[in-house]
This record gives structure tokens, C-alpha cells and sequence, in this order.
């Protein structure tokens, strides 16, 4: 098992460029509306995943299950 | 690699891994790259280009830069050296900068290519915007200057100052294949470089590949996929004329 300070320096790097990519998918998504002109007809993928951020942005899980709450909140959209 | 298309690969002088404490060691590593491994590549029907520099990681040390430096033309000179790289900046100290400048100039005195890499994570905003303002004191051409490793942060200050701006993909550290191709949609493509890395930390030369599949899928046309990915290093690298690789059309 990882100390506390393991954890953070064996994984920090890897976990900001997965936000790298989920910030870049966002940009992704505003880029295509402006030259499209519109929006998708369904946007529920895109404010589950503003969700999903909002649940990680809380810094105190005292159950250590953040990823079963995400998944738990995924399964909502088909 | 070549079974992919890769035509060939541009080896910047680099840092080893440690920080060399001698100028000779820096020679015989220009004597590597510069003639081993190009036969080495021709193997496989891969060009091998080089550049030469001391690398920012070791700039610090002044009296090693300057030795390095008194004997770089003579590798400059060898039929597979594109120019003088990679220097730039790391930490930004001052020992850094004075080796960035003393690079450039003489680059320019040389009239060579210049490959240039900017700090990773923390310093890259900061460390840029360095690279610029000590390009913007020197005389300099800038169609001969490619500033390596820019990212959505840094990369209009590097056009708008007329460069050519690189995007060196990275696994984990750097700039990544979709967010290349999300710059590419972004950015006039005419300055835009993209390659891949083989060195001593997390690096893949496959994510070239991975940008180029992910360029296609959004629907990007072959020939658009050669002029970035080929064409582009052709005309930049192509100022050289030891680079003899020209543009290509794809007749469809």
C-alpha cells in the first residue's frame, strides 16, 4: 500500500492529464456549437459529466468512494 | 515506425538522463547522432536527422555550455545536421537564458535552424513568454526558429510572434493526440509542427500515429493529413538543404 504522499506523487500526473482531457473534450464540444450554430439535440452526456465533476470538487469523502458514486451517477444516462 | 509511414526522425541533442560533467563527452554524443545513428535508421528506411546543442537541463553549467559551444560548427556541418537544438529554457535561470542566446546567435551567425523547448508543467506560461522576450531583444529570423512544446496556453503568443510552433505529443507530461488535433481545428495549420518523442521519461512515439487517426476520424481529408503531418516539417525543416524530403501530394 501507497503512503498518503505516494499516492499523490505517483499519481498527480496522470490524473491532471486525464482533466487535461476532459477539459479539452468540453472546449471540444463549445467549439463545435459555435460553428455549428447550435447545440445537441441531447445534451444529457455533457451535464452528466459537469455532475460527475461537482461530486469530485467535493474535497471530503469520508467513504472513500468516489469512483462508486460516479459510477452510480454514469449509470443514469443510457 | 517506417511500417507506419514514418519517413524520418529529427534527433535533438538531449539530455542523457544525468548532467555531463565534460565537453567531450558532449562531442562524442554529437558524433553519435550525427554519424552512427543515421545508419542505424537507414536499416529500417528511416532518415535520421540530428541537432546539436547543450541541453537547457545542463545549461547551467556556463564553462561546459561555452566549450560545447566553440565546437559546435564543426557538427554543423555534418550532411545529416539540421541545426542547433534543443536549447531553450527548463528552470529559466539566468545561466539558461545566457546559453539560450548564446545558442541563437550563433545559429544565426551559421545561418542554421533553431529548435527550441520550452519548460514543461509548472513554468511552461511563464517560461514561453521568456523564450519570446529574449528572441524579441535579439536579431533574429523567425521563419528559422521552431518553439517546441506549445500547449493551449502558450501557443498564440508563439504565432502571433510569427515562429513555428511544435507540438511534441506526450503519453502523460505534454501536449496529447486529441488535444493536438483540437489546436490543429483552432489555429491557422501553415506554422504547425507535430511529431512524437522517444527519450529518457514517459514517451510513445506512437501518439504521432494516434493524432493522425484522430485527425481523420473527425473527418479531415488525407491530403489535410499531409500537409500537417508531412508537409508542414518538409517546408520547416526543408529551409536546410541537407533536408531533401519534399512536400507530397496524395492523388485520390
Amino acid at each position: 500500500m501507497l503512503s498518503p504522499q505516494k499516492t499523490l506523487d505517483t499519481y498527480y500526473l496522470e490524473a491532471r492529464r486525464d482533466l487535461l482531457e476532459v477539459a479539452a473534450m468540453l472546449d471540444r464540444y463549445d467549439q463545435s456549437v459555435k460553428r455549428d450554430g447550435e447545440k445537441a439535440q441531447d445534451e444529457s452526456k455533457r451535464f452528466s459529466l459537469l455532475k460527475a465533476m461537482e461530486i469530485l470538487s467535493n474535497p471530503d469523502h469520508p467513504s472513500a468512494n468516489r469512483a462508486e458514486q460516479l459510477l452510480n451517477h454514469f449509470s443514469e444516462i443510457s | 515506425m517506417a511500417m507506419s509511414g514514418v519517413v524520418a526522425v529529427c534527433e535533438p541533442a538531449f539530455w542523457a538522463g544525468f548532467d555531463r560533467r565534460h565537453p567531450e563527452t558532449f562531442i562524442d554524443y554529437f558524433a553519435q547522432i550525427s554519424e552512427f545513428e543515421p545508419t542505424r535508421a537507414a536499416e529500417f528506411g528511416i532518415r535520421h536527422y540530428c541537432w546539436v546543442a547543450v541541453n537547457p537541463k545542463e545549461a547551467e553549467n556556463r564553462e561546459l555550455t561555452e566549450e560545447v559551444l566553440r565546437q559546435m560548427p564543426e557538427f554543423l556541418e555534418k550532411p545529416t545536421c539540421l541545426g542547433v537544438g534543443e536549447t531553450g529554457l527548463h528552470k529559466s535561470t539566468a545561466n539558461e537564458i545566457e546559453s539560450l542566446q548564446a545558442h541563437v546567435e550563433l545559429a544565426m551567425k551559421h545561418d542554421q535552424l533553431v529548435l527550441i523547448h520550452t519548460p514543461h508543467l509548472s513554468d511552461k506560461a511563464h517560461g514561453t513568454k521568456t523564450v519570446l522576450e529574449v528572441l524579441a531583444g535579439m536579431d533574429v529570423n523567425p521563419d528559422k526558429i521552431w518553439i517546441d512544446h506549445v500547449e493551449e496556453q502558450t501557443i498564440e503568443p508563439v504565432l502571433d510572434a510569427g515562429y513555428w510552433a511544435g507540438m511534441t505529443l506526450y503519453p502523460v507530461t505534454k501536449c496529447s493526440p486529441r488535444r493536438a488535433v483540437d489546436i490543429l481545428e483552432k489555429y491557422p495549420r501553415e506554422r504547425l509542427l507535430v511529431n512524437s518523442s522517444a527519450d529518457w521519461g514517459p514517451s510513445d512515439p506512437f501518439t504521432l500515429q494516434e493524432s493522425i487517426v484522430e485527425f481523420r476520424r473527425r473527418g479531415h481529408s488525407l491530403q489535410d493529413a499531409v500537409e500537417i503531418y508531412h508537409n508542414n516539417p518538409c517546408r520547416f525543416l526543408g529551409q536546410n538543404p541537407k533536408w531533401d524530403i519534399k512536400p507530397i501530394t496524395i492523388s485520390e
